[in-house]
């Protein structure tokens, strides 16, 4: 639909685009990107014609562009550019009308039903219907900007050049003008080239991605290869971190500001054992992550509970009775993470483990009631005794995400070991149980101070992470066999 | 839709009103009746009728139809209110080319009788490109201002132009003077026969350029988008109202302000579509400038006031508000 071959141009005395080449099927959606003055808005209206080209060529449907008389442009091509003039006052509708231009012809051409149909289709579909009437110099910046774009669509072509489409608009008119462009796109084979301010919105919706840098081409290609995060550093002078959409194949960058981390330290009084629960109340928040029942996932968050719930607990929804347990203790519930446990919280272990600079803190409590060899795990029917290992392994340390997952697998193994160095015994189907049916396992980390790339068994925190845990369940478990009466 | 049918039906009539009342009264009252009963009239009646009134009324209709077209087509594509042919200097620009042709007795026997319009036409050509490409030389965006100041600058440049002529010649002057002050008075079916192949040149090309002009109004860059063909049109809407332009001074002078009142009201009345302002302009400056042109020539019988004095008794204060509701808005 769209060819632009080694492009070179710009203002008469400079110029700024250099040598830009990309195509664009129909029905696809491009996005073009860049810093302030990197050339993006140069390319669009060199593409549409307001600016001079000094070397290269369009192609507008396998055509030069210039062998397009300027109505059959205007039919071919609609243009939406960044600043809108308008003078006297004019209605919404008069102002989408103006889009049917290049279809009329002639000294006495009329208003055609199709004339009306695309200007009422495209106000509705930009939601700007409702103020037809309205004159345009009364509304909001982001009503005359949906005005705008009606007007691009009801020139109803199939090549759409946006310069910021999302300009002014708040989030719910952004998403509603991209979702519609999608649509159109999808639907209608509608091919669509805008310019983005905001990288991660393009990277939503745009099939392919064009990133300029001083005029030049620095990355082309599918959102997924060019929003990387050294490619965008460089480019933008600001460091980023990609991390994935959580519902959509789609990367997104955030920001690094460049500001100074404080410090941030856990220490033995920040936990306490209430009457229900253990707590752990954290200054600042601590990067976590959890297989907890409230909040679990990766998270930052400042309070921590092991809530002992009575053995005969039921509840059809965990998370809403959890949820207003949380309330009900004046803690914030979105800064929470909880998880639960039948084992009473007295008996909970929690004890601090340091050599050199490195220090962790680990609490347990253990139930074993419930005991289950993971290799025979499929020889239980539905759990039906009570009895939860829930383990924390707090870090003072900085873990990247390679290493929070190695400090989990660390954990867990150390467990198991315990598990069996205690001889706890699956009843079911008589072997060593690894575990519970129910255990929940918890790894948080301050994210300041001393930096762990790995965390495995023999690295510097796995080493401290596997005794800690592994003595911790020791002590745990004997707790609960003395309370069993199995051992004196 | 239902808007425009008023604005059309209240204009028309409106117009039928006013050239009524001017062919019906004067120093010689002649009944109403005449109008649609020719033969119960005296010879003395029908004389003054169709030889002095209707032809007055008429030319009245077309200069301020002229003038107020012209204005609503520069008001459009300059994107200003305070545009029309008196404030941009164009109107000065045509009272050289044709005071220039009084004064040097130009004719010449190819044009014959278009002489002075046509010469009227290239004054108001040349003058509107020395405002334009000044005021693009002063500041590239155009804003009002600089347009207007422009038009001052260089009307106040042509007046002087005008009065040296004026004071080197001798006998000619009372003409001149006469020219000058604008007015439509005794001018009669020669005038009109000598302007009216141009009014509908110079309207046609503005009418052809009603939905460019619309385009416009958003901005060069939007127009060009939706197809407009932007440096032809702007020619010919530039062309276009400088030739009604010139049409309008070379019969009747200078008669400020007719293009700045009319298509402000018609736009305040019923919006800025070039589509019906165009035409409601029309009716309406004819209207306007009939109705001056009998307040002129009644309100202090038997003697008469220039037209051009009653046009800016109105128009100035019209230009005041719009300035004043102008600058108030941008802020």
């Amino acid at each position: 639909m769209l060819e632009v071959r080694s492009l070179t141009g710009g203002y008469d005395k400079k110029e700024i685009v250099h040598d830009v080449s990309f195509s664009l099927k129909k029905g696809h959606m491009l996005g073009i990107l860049g810093p302030n003055g990197s050339g993006k808005s140069t390319l669009l209206k060199m593409i549409s014609g307001i600016l001079p080209v000094t070397a290269g060529e369009i192609l507008i449907d396998e055509m030069p562009r210039h062998s397009y008389k300027q109505k059959e442009l205007a039919r071919k091509m609609a243009v939406l550019p960044q600043l809108h003039a308008h003078a006297f006052s004019h209605t919404v509708s008069e102002t989408v009308a103006l889009g049917r231009y290049p279809h009329q012809s002639g000294l006495f051409s009329q208003w055609s039903t199709d004339d009306e149909r695309a200007s009422t289709e495209a106000m509705q579909q930009t939601g700007v219907a409702k103020y037809c009437e309205h004159e345009l110099e009364y509304l909001s910046g982001g009503e005359q900007q949906r005005t705008f774009i009606a007007q691009a669509l009801a020139q109803q072509a199939e090549l759409l050049l946006l310069d910021e489409p999302t300009n002014h608009l708040d989030l719910e008119h952004q998403r509603q003008i991209m979702d519609m462009l999608k649509h159109e796109v999808e639907e209608r084979q509608l091919t669509v080239v805008s310019i983005f301010h905001d990288m991660n919105l393009a990277a939503l919706y745009c099939d392919e991605l064009l990133l300029l840098e001083n005029g030049r081409v620095r990355a082309c290609g599918e959102p997924a290869e060019v929003l990387t995060e050294d490619e965008i550093a460089e480019v933008y002078h600001t460091a980023v971190a990609r991390f994935a959409h959580p519902q959509l194949a789609t990367p997104q960058m955030a920001l690094l500001p460049d500001t100074v981390v404080a410090d941030n330290c856990v220490t033995l009084e920040q936990f306490t054992v209430k009457s229900q629960y253990v707590h752990l109340h954290t200054d600042k928040p601590l990067r976590t992550l959890s297989a907890a029942l409230h909040n679990p996932g990766f998270g930052w968050f400042r309070h921590f509970l092991n809530r002992t719930v009575d053995e005969h607990y039921m509840s059809d929804d965990a998370h809403t009775e959890m949820k207003n347990y949380i309330a009900n203790e004046q803690l914030p519930i979105e800064q929470t993470v909880a998880m639960m446990t039948a084992v009473d919280v007295q008996h909970a272990v929690i004890r601090r483990y340091t050599n050199d600079e490195h220090e962790i803190f680990v609490m347990v409590t253990a139930g074993v009631g419930n005991a289950v060899d993971a290799a025979r795990g499929h020889l239980h029917a539905e759990p039906q005794r009570v009895g939860t290992i829930n383990l924390w392994a707090i870090i003072n340390g900085e873990l990247s995400d390679e290493s929070f997952m190695q400090a989990m697998m660390t954990t867990i193994e150390a467990k198991v070991k315990a598990m069996q160095d205690g001889e706890i015994y699956d009843t079911h189907t008589g072997t060593i149980a690894t575990g519970t049916s129910t255990d929940s396992v918890l790894i948080a980390a301050t994210q300041s101070g001393r930096k762990y790339e790995y965390a495995g068994t023999i690295t510097a925190i796995g080493k401290l992470i596997g005794r800690g845990v592994y003595e911790t369940m020791l002590i745990a478990l004997d707790d609960y066999k003395r309370a069993k009466g199995w051992i004196q | 839709m239902k808007k425009h049918v008023v604005g059309y039906s209240v204009s028309i009539m409106l117009l039928f009103v006013a050239a009524w009342f001017a062919i019906s009264v004067g120093s010689v009252k002649v009944p109403l009746s005449v109008l649609w009963n020719p033969s119960s009239a005296d010879a003395a009646s029908a004389n003054i009728i169709w030889k002095i009134r209707v032809p007055r009324v008429i030319l009245a209709g077309l200069v301020g139809a002229a003038l107020a077209m012209a204005g609503a087509a520069f008001q459009g594509l300059l994107k200003n209110p305070l545009a029309d042919p008196y404030t941009l200097g164009v109107s000065s620009g045509a009272s050289v080319g044709a005071v220039m042709t009084i004064f040097f007795g130009i004719s010449t026997s190819s044009l014959g009788l278009y002489t002075l319009p046509i010469f009227s036409m290239l004054g108001a050509m040349a003058a509107m490109v020395l405002v334009l490409s000044f005021a693009r030389l002063v500041d590239r965006s155009m804003k009002m201002e600089t347009l207007i100041l422009t038009g001052i600058i260089v009307s106040a440049f042509l007046s002087s132009v005008i009065s040296l002529m004026i004071a080197l010649t001798g006998d000619e002057l009372r003409q001149i003077l006469n020219w000058l002050m604008g007015s439509v008075s005794m001018r009669g079916w020669p005038y009109i026969k000598m302007i009216w192949p141009f009014l509908v040149i110079g309207g046609l090309m503005l009418w052809m350029n009603r939905k460019e002009l619309n385009a416009l109004l958003f901005g060069e860059e939007r127009a060009h988008y939706l197809g407009v063909n932007v440096k032809r049109s702007k020619w010919m809407i530039l062309v276009g109202g400088s030739i009604l332009t010139g049409c309008a001074v070379a019969v009747s002078g200078t008669i400020g302000f007719v293009g700045l009142v009319v298509p402000h009201m018609t736009r305040l009345l019923f919006g800025a579509d070039h589509r019906h302002l165009l035409p409601l302009s029309i009716i309406n400056g004819a209207t306007l400038l009939i109705v001056c042109d009998l307040v002129a020539r009644t309100i202090i019988a038997p003697s008469e006031l220039p037209i051009g004095v009653i046009t800016s008794f109105i128009g100035a204060p019209v230009f005041a508000y719009i300035f004043f509701r102008q600058r108030r808005k941008g802020r």
